[in-house]
């Protein structure tokens, strides 16, 4: 195989002539533009995955801790129904069948149900986390709580979601991590994120080597950039004296 | 995906490490010869379920084999049949995983850097696929329109390229593969599917009711599809070529278009249904290696 040939980013991707600043003007697009095009979608597909799953998640985790039966139910079913089908399947759910069903769907455009199958599957996980999170505080706190004449609702959020947040903050960047990289998947459905723009400038110049490595190495800044972003809140928000932080 | 990252760190790894060029005498050494094959390239090479291909293409390069053993005098032959992608044939042939591919590859001047290509059995012409309902005639009638193709393929970038030529502006959707691509035109995400014409008529034909859609307008582009083979290995070459202009010179290579093309082919017992077109008569008249840029020129 020949020398690598990193020029290939500074064509055109009409004419495969290489322009001079590698920025594409007017019309034109080089690869280079494409290839940023392409990392802006990744992004927007995961940072809006992110908040759906982590708003639903959050919801769902407190959920399946209350004490009533029926809500605690709904929500497991919520988490087993989301965990255990595949999120490549998910997808094509969302984006084949819910329309044909919801024919009013077929009008959202294609990001949008992407982000729901994305959003909704990490949203199981991260409820599986944020339940561990409030059952890992000793039972004790709830009813000391209540005891002091707090609703339900005020003890959550005055006494357990404020230790059981930031207990869950590690597992939580990993699942953000992972969104990055899942958000993969949206290729399958006319997204032109990193993984679509890999596999078509790849067969359009034949330089996979080079617009693989490219497309790995955002994909690493990408989840580097959320690991450091997790990291700054976690110190941010940490209680001196508590939970690992220095006494 | 996992299997073209797979493929990629292969050929990573095989960057640098010199591959077998003698492809007959890899063959005759070890009495084995691996097919590239796909799963679903309309009727020119398909899966008839587990690991056994059928096609056009694929009976070619049995015939060719046969001959590549009566050749090196074997008195058995092994073909291995190995399923390959859009993305990761031309790896799988460079690091000498594939020995010949049957698939549906375009033959240009960019991929004849990398492989070489046999004489080209077949011309392809990109057309449009629409439902029989929609009215469409032509691409122009495509302005505001979503027009589906197939990620990985040379129709996307013909569809940019004459986006940018002509001042129309549709509105692309990408399937996974053309399967998917044709599903996005069934379930009415779009209003035109471009493609190559024989993939166009091999969906159209296993569709649930094929008389509602039809293949119209202009041809966008002629691209000559042929058998892929290592570069820099002319015995092999040779030895191919001879075998498939004794086809063409024979007449048996129509005989093998119209049982592909124009008879009900399994595993559905469907037809295809489609004559072969003027520069296919041509390249079987006239054998050529010649890259899809000498036909743009004409």
């Amino acid at each position: 195989m020949s020398a690598w040939d990193w020029q290939v980013f500074c064509k055109d991707t009409i004419d495969q002539a290489i322009v001079a600043s590698c920025f594409g003007s007017g019309n034109d697009q080089s690869y280079l533009d494409w290839l940023l095009s392409a990392w802006g979608w990744t992004l927007k597909v995961s940072a809006l995955a992110l908040v759906l799953a982590l708003m639903v998640g959050i919801c769902v985790g407190v959920i399946r801790t209350l004490p009533h039966r029926t809500l605690a139910l709904a929500g497991d079913a919520w988490t087993e129904l989301f965990r255990n089908i595949p999120v490549l399947v998910q997808v094509f759910l969302w984006y084949f069948v819910v329309p044909e069903l919801l024919p009013a769907m077929k009008r959202l455009p294609s990001y949008f149900l992407v982000v729901c199958a994305l959003g909704f599957y990490t949203s199981a996980r991260i409820s599986e986390q944020v339940r561990a999170g409030i059952q890992s505080i000793p039972k004790g706190q709830l009813y000391a709580g209540l005891a002091m004449g707090l609703t339900l609702a005020q003890t959550y959020r005055y006494v357990l979601l404020p230790v059981a947040l930031r207990m869950v903050i590690p597992p939580l960047t990993s699942e953000a991590m992972s969104i990055v990289k899942n958000s993969a998947v949206a290729f399958a459905v006319s997204i032109a994120e990193l993984v679509m723009f890999a596999r078509q400038a790849s067969e359009e110049t034949s330089r996979d080597i080079e617009i693989y490595l490219a497309v790995t190495m955002l994909y690493f800044v990408s989840s580097l950039g959320v690991f450091a972003l997790a990291r700054l809140i976690e110190i941010k928000v940490k209680v001196p004296g508590f939970l690992g932080a220095k006494q | 995906m996992k299997k073209s990252l797979l493929v990629f760190a292969a050929a990573l790894a095989c960057a640098n490490a010199s591959v077998q060029a003698d492809t007959l005498k890899k063959i005759k050494d070890s009495a084995a010869v691996t097919m590239g094959v796909r799963d679903s390239s309309g009727a020119l090479s398909y899966t008839l379920g587990g690991s056994r291909y059928a096609g056009y293409h694929v009976e070619i390069c049995q015939k060719v084999l046969a001959d590549v053993q009566k050749q090196l005098g074997l008195s058995k032959l092994d073909i291995n049949y190995l399923s390959v992608t859009s993305q990761n044939r031309i790896p799988l042939v460079q690091n000498g995983t594939v020995d010949i591919e049957c698939g549906s590859t375009t033959n240009n001047a960019a991929r004849q850097k990398d492989v070489a290509f046999a004489v080209t059995t077949f011309v392809e012409e990109v057309r449009i696929a629409v439902k029989t309902s929609s009215g469409i005639n032509s691409i122009n009638e495509l302005n505001g329109k979503s027009v589906a193709t197939t990620t990985g393929t040379t129709s996307v970038q013909l569809l940019r390229r004459h986006e940018r030529a002509n001042g129309v502006d549709f509105k692309e959707v990408f399937g996974k593969d053309h399967a998917d691509s044709f599903l996005l035109l069934e379930t009415g995400r779009a209003d035109a599917f471009v493609m190559d014409g024989a993939i166009l008529a091999g969906n159209i034909a296993r569709s649930k009711s094929p008389a509602d859609f039809k293949i119209v307008g202009e041809v966008l582009s002629t691209e000559p599809i042929a058998i892929m083979l290592r570069k820099d290995d002319p015995a092999f070459k040779k030895t191919v070529d001879d075998s498939i202009k004794a086809l063409m010179k024979s007449g048996e290579i129509s005989k093998l278009w119209t049982k592909w093309f124009e008879q009900p082919i399994p595993p559905s017992n469907t037809r295809v249904g489609m004559t072969p077109n003027e520069n296919t008569k041509f390249a079987w008249a006239n054998p050529n290696d010649k890259p899809a840029e000498d036909y743009a020129k004409k």
